[in-house]
């Protein structure tokens, strides 16, 4: 690791205040940025520990409307008995990020922050048809997630929650990259009142996606079936060491079943 | 550099460090307790997991700035005296370690896994709640069967028989 | 015996300070004024070297020096070497090409060390390493071995024309091919061996410490043979005449192989110890772990097997090319040759074997032995093969195997070995009585209705540790003896230190050769502390791989025991005016047998060292040594079953059920036998299924790190199912046979032979990843 300054932020204000002061960074749980810092491709002047604001953390859930503060960890998402009420599919893919010690130091707010293309929360915030909500003004999921670690922050501009209205039904399923464990390809459903709604992650090459051939399927009735001999085209999705884009190409399908399936208990 | 003070193991200690310190080089480094292994850069192996306020972190993957002010419990904090803790107790009596470098890691683990599993653990859910730490001497065979051991000796009732061979 | 002698499971005793966190690696080590480097590697797999220039860096915050390969040379530090020389068929010497400590003019793979800095921190050792402007002319690279073969391929070394290192072979030619020509059923297979990294989970580490006063270094060093290093390093590398060159190997953390060989970075820790007056300690990241340890497998292999019309093995023809990267490791040679050629025979009567085999360099880390080394590529061909030509031929893989066991010993394979004793069919049966083999289609069509695709596949491999007698190895061209030293300290008091050639990574022998001792005269086990892994403490070993330290570490201890036993004899007959041969030992006791005058065992060691009332002409004192030199090599056999559960959606493949059944003759500790079963199992599903070293063309390693290497993890693997029997090797006084890497060894063509039975498709190389399996599942439909 590069020699790096750690500021601890009092608030939000500070926390923006402390990063525009130099080339620095938003450090929440540290998951992914400390191991980039540690290996020397990302080397900020500073980092900014923002755990320590109150007001980020947290669960709320209001009728339908769930809230999440942005350094709820994943272990806290995971064993939300309030959110399992409502969104447990939710619930369930928290618990399955990354490892336990990673999930009691990883966020939510770090996660979508940061945008990985094989992370699992994007195609959560996707499908749910979730809103980020920044220091600044609140984004919608769809006009938050760019592209391979692109998303719509400023560089000044910080999450503080996410919201977003549970669903009537919802699933996620993924299949984890052996050595990483990271997605290989996950996919998120969701059935709500604005209709289905299939998020994809792991699998494009430019990064989170809704599938269309999944949703126009499961449009006509959110049954696993209805996926049956469904074809999602490999172009445009990424190939690797650990998978082709044509087996991507399958494993859409498949996870967009088993996570109908889930969804639908 | 920063002044980091964190409670190791019952002791609070306050050091001068480099921001750029991660806690586990302060562990070793600066407080001697070689305990807490590196085997890895990605935080993929586990053997640096220590607890940090009671939860089981990698420590190769935390400043050391972050943790001042937390509480800290490494392997070496583990025993009462010269009294094992369970899990180390079940880790020697069913073999489950063998070079003994990825093992502080896989105990700290494993106590944190018995801990936050009240109702008892089953073989499925140890292998994979052991999906954080990396073991290449004993296949897990006996660090699954030492895990599902200590969980039972820690007075939890073992969910469904604990089929470890 | 009794509970804590030969036989017992006794708890480790090394245990106590593992998980209290007491260990102590050699990055534990703290020397007074210690400072820290970090290597200048290659980014390039292959490339001149024009200029290096180290001002920067040598002005950069802490840095205390930064050296280069000229000034080792210039110094006189000598290149690497392998140390077994194997020649090629037509009589010429295998082609060594030079391998510098740090690289001089000249890179060959990724990873290849050009520098060393030294500063007070890691920290700024990196900053600095980062400084170090190297100008590189790249030059083509090449990573394959059957590539690095063809004519116009890139050159690594100018000693090794067309990057033939060797072309060697063994068995008879004619008599293979004629067989061939006449038999009434060839099995024809290609296979591929997958290259692996060893990833022992302590990554390799070294201190240097020159004392300028005493003119005498010191190495800390993670290695599984602390006196080879010693040897190696005095009489080739020339760091330090031996009595000047101490090296500890203190608690290391697993080793599999890759921490046998002296590699650069000891060699130049302990040079810049000198050269720059402080201790320099170096520990390896993961990545550079990755990058510079050497490797293990990467086989290529044309297989043919032929049967007459009763299904009787006729012939086997085997041509391998094997890679072992950009220089020969210590052992490299070896390793693709007589650990591998010589156990194609496997179980089964073959009359006539022929195996040529072809090493190559490539722009790749070196290659070297890997748990099992060479073993487990023999077996995964021959096992492999076996089990296609059963289903080609349509017989049971089982049947198949019966028919062909060797079952009359001692056994004269045609490729050197000669077989002592075992019983195949008695681990065959074990197995799949274990397996409940017979209930496997019920479970299958059960699977099916689940949507699954169930297979089972065997394994019945047959290994050869404690590499032996010395004068044999020497004859085929190894540089070192292969016995072992042991040495029995009987203290005034009388615990026991014994002092052993032999170095523990993980096996346990403070355990295991502390209940031999135990068992022996009665004594408690604490009473007992096993010495090992110091230079300056055992006098000469020849260090812990090839499963050698039951049979042949153990067994110079037991040498040692005679003589310490004749003497203690001799003493007590002394004190008790008894006939020496009327004396017993029994519960700590010398007794005169059928009587109750006995002399606790405690006073007999005072008496030997007070020497007031010793019989005439006894020196004074207890302490015995031995070497111990093999007749043979022991041959553990078993037979390996696994059951698979394939998930067609995504072709993920789950191990549903493991059985091995292993004959590795006597056992010291059944708790710690199992422990190394299990973990061989595991890094032979490792390889079968998820393990894959690879290159991308430029020589650029894409998996370099755990998010891209696939370690397996807990909930890969299932609990095994694991037992042994016993027919003792009768080439070692205690019967034992060695159980290392037994599980290595077996499991990977198990585990490979039932996915391809699930899937019904044989076209599937090692690892079967998710990817692969499905791929295979759809091109199966296709047909």
């Amino acid at each position: 690791m590069y020699s790096v300054n750690y500021h601890r932020a009092a608030s939000v204000a500070d926390a923006v205040k402390k990063v525009k002061a130099g080339d620095g960074k938003f450090l929440a749980g540290g998951m992914t940025l400390i191991p980039t810092m540690k290996s020397r491709l990302a080397a900020p002047s500073d980092v900014v520990d923002i755990t320590r604001i109150a007001s980020l953390s947290g669960i709320t859930v209001s009728g339908k409307t769930v809230t999440i503060g942005a350094t709820t960890t994943h272990a806290e998402v995971a064993t939300n008995a309030k959110l399992a009420k409502v969104c447990p599919a939710l619930c369930s893919l928290a618990s399955h990020i990354g490892d336990p010690h990673v999930r009691h130091k990883g966020t939510i707010g770090g996660s979508i922050s940061n945008n990985d293309p094989a992370a699992d929360y994007p195609s959560a915030m996707l499908a749910l048809g979730a809103t980020i909500v920044t220091n600044k003004r609140q984004i919608p999921a769809d006009k938050f997630f760019k592209g391979l670690f692109e998303t719509a922050l400023k560089e000044d501009e910080m999450v503080t929650e996410v919201t977003f209205t549970a669903p009537a039904k919802a699933g996620y399923a993924k299949f984890p990259n052996p050595a990483s464990r990271y997605a290989v390809t996950g996919v998120f459903v969701a059935k709500g009142k604005d209709g289905v709604r299939a998020a994809v992650t792991g699998a494009g090459d430019n990064g989170v996606f809704r599938s269309k051939e999944v949703e126009a399927a499961l449009a006509k009735k959110f049954d696993a079936a209805s996926l049956d001999g469904v074809k999602v085209s490999a172009k445009g999705l990424m190939g690797d060491i650990h998978a082709t884009p044509e087996y991507r190409a399958n494993l859409v399908v498949v996870m967009a079943k088993r996570a109908v399936a889930a969804a639908n208990g | 550099m920063s002044e980091v003070t964190i409670n190791v193991n019952g002791r609070t200690v306050t050091k001068t460090v480099e921001d750029r310190t991660l806690l586990v080089h302060f562990l070793r480094e600066e407080l001697g307790l070689t305990g807490t292994h590196v085997g890895c850069d990605t935080s993929q192996c586990g053997s640096c997991v220590v607890h940090v306020d009671g939860k089981a972190v990698k420590s190769c993957t935390m400043l050391a700035a972050q943790a001042s002010g937390s509480s800290v419990v490494t392997i070496e904090g583990l025993a009462n005296g010269a009294e094992l803790h369970p899990v180390q107790a079940a880790f020697k009596e069913h073999h489950g370690l063998q070079c003994g470098f990825c093992t502080p890691g896989m105990i700290m683990a494993a106590v944190d896994m018995i801990n936050r599993h009240p109702e008892g653990l089953d073989e499925a859910t140890v292998r994979a709640e052991l999906e954080g730490n990396i073991c290449r001497c004993t296949g897990y065979h006996n660090i699954v069967k030492a895990v599902l051991a200590a969980s039972a000796a820690m007075g939890k009732a073992s969910k469904g028989k604990a089929k470890a061979a | 015996m009794g509970m804590e002698g030969i036989g017992a499971r006794v708890a480790r005793k090394e245990d106590r300070r593992f998980i209290t966190g007491a260990g102590r690696y050699v990055d534990d080590m703290v020397v007074p004024g210690m400072k820290h480097a970090v290597f200048v590697r290659s980014p390039h797999a292959h490339a001149e070297i024009k200029k290096i220039d180290v001002k920067k860096a040598k002005a950069m915050p802490g840095v205390v020096d930064v050296l280069v390969g000229k000034q080792l040379k210039s110094d006189g530090i000598g290149n690497l070497i392998c140390g077994w020389m194997i020649h090629s068929k037509d009589g010429s010497p295998m082609k060594m090409g030079a391998w510098s400590p740090l690289a001089v003019d000249r890179v060959r793979y990724v990873g290849d060390a050009v520098a060393i800095v030294v500063a007070d921190t890691k920290g700024q050792a990196r900053d600095a390493a980062e400084a170090v402007e190297v100008s590189y002319k790249e030059l083509k690279a090449v990573t394959e071995a059957v590539d690095a073969l063809k004519k116009g391929a890139p050159q690594l070394h100018p000693e090794a024309e067309g990057n033939l290192i060797y072309d060697w072979e063994i068995g008879d030619a004619k008599a293979t091919d004629a067989a061939i020509a006449k038999a009434a059923h060839v099995t024809k297979m290609h296979i591929v061996n997958n290259r692996l990294v060893p990833n022992a989970m302590e990554p390799r580490a070294a201190l240097g410490h020159y004392d300028k006063a005493e003119d005498h270094y010191t190495c800390w060093t993670t290695s599984q043979n602390p006196h080879v290093a010693r040897l190696v390093m005095s009489a080739f590398y020339n760091v330090a005449p031996e009595n000047k060159l101490r090296v500890i190997a203190p608690d290391v953390g697993g080793g599999f192989g890759s921490k046998i060989y002296i590699y650069p970075e000891e060699i130049v820790c302990l040079w810049a110890s000198k050269k720059t007056g402080v201790p320099v300690k170096w520990v390896a990241d993961r990545t550079e772990s990755f990058l510079s340890d050497a490797h293990g497998r990467d086989h290529v292999t044309e297989v043919q097997l032929a049967f007459d019309k009763d299904n009787r093995m006729t012939a086997l023809k085997v041509d391998t090319i094997a890679n072992l990267g950009a220089y020969m490791s210590l052992f490299s040679s070896s390793v693709p040759t007589y650990l591998y050629a010589t156990l194609l025979s496997g179980q089964y009567v073959i009359p006539a074997i022929h195996a040529n085999v072809r090493t190559v360099y490539t722009n790749t880390a070196p290659v070297d032995a890997y748990r099992g080394a060479g073993r487990p590529e023999a077996t995964y061909l021959l096992e492999r093969v076996v089990e296609t030509a059963a289903r080609e031929l349509g017989v049971a893989p089982a049947e198949l195997r019966r028919k062909n066991f060797v079952t009359s010993f001692p056994y004269q394979t045609p490729v050197i070995m000669c077989y002592d004793a075992g019983d195949y069919a008695a681990s065959l049966d074990a197995a799949m009585k274990a397996a409940d083999y017979a209930g496997f289609a019920k479970r299958r069509e059960e699977a099916k209705k689940r949507g699954k695709l169930r297979g089972i596949g065997m394994s019945n491999y047959i290994e050869a540790c404690g590499i032996a007698p010395s004068a044999a190895v020497g004859s085929l061209g190894a540089g070192v003896g292969l016995w072992e030293s042991a040495e029995v300290r009987v203290n005034a008091v009388g615990t026991i230190e014994v002092l052993t050639g032999s170095h523990s990574h993980g096996q346990g022998h403070e355990t295991t050769f502390s209940q031999l001792v135990a068992g022996r005269f009665g004594v408690p086990i604490e009473s007992v502390s096993i010495v090992h892994g110091d230079t300056d403490k055992v006098q000469m070993g020849m260090g812990t791989y090839g499963s050698r330290s039951g049979a042949v570490g153990m067994s110079a201890i037991v040498k040692a025991l005679d003589k310490v036993e004749a003497k203690a004899k001799k003493i007590a007959a002394h004190l008790l005016e008894a006939d020496e041969g009327d004396i017993v030992i029994e519960n700590g006791a010398l007794k005169v047998a059928g009587t109750d005058k006995n002399v606790p065992w405690f006073q007999m060691a005072l008496a030997a060292y007070t020497a007031h009332n010793l019989p005439a002409g006894m020196e004074p004192g207890l302490k015995e040594g031995a070497f111990y030199d093999p007749s043979n090599f022991t041959f553990p056999a078993g037979c390996y079953i696994c059951e698979v559960e394939v998930d067609p959606d995504t072709g993920h493949t789950d191990i549903v059920q493991f059985v091995a059944a292993d004959d590795f003759g006597n056992i010291i500790n059944p708790m710690i036998v199992e422990g190394q079963v299990h973990g061989g199992i595991a890094q032979g599903i490792g390889q079968a299924l998820l393990e894959g070293c690879k290159y991308d063309a430029s020589g650029q390693l894409l998996t370099a790190s755990y998010m891209d290497y696939t370690m397996p993890r807990a909930g890969d693997l299932p609990s095994f199912k694991v037992s042994t029997s016993n027919t003792p090797c009768p080439s070692n006084p205690l019967g034992i046979k060695g159980c290392g890497e037994a599980g290595a060894i077996g499991s990977p063509p198990a585990v490979i032979n039932a996915i391809t039975d699930a899937i019904g498709n044989n076209d599937l190389t090692m690892p079967a990843t998710p990817q692969k399996v499905w791929a295979a599942l759809q091109a199966a439909k296709k047909h």
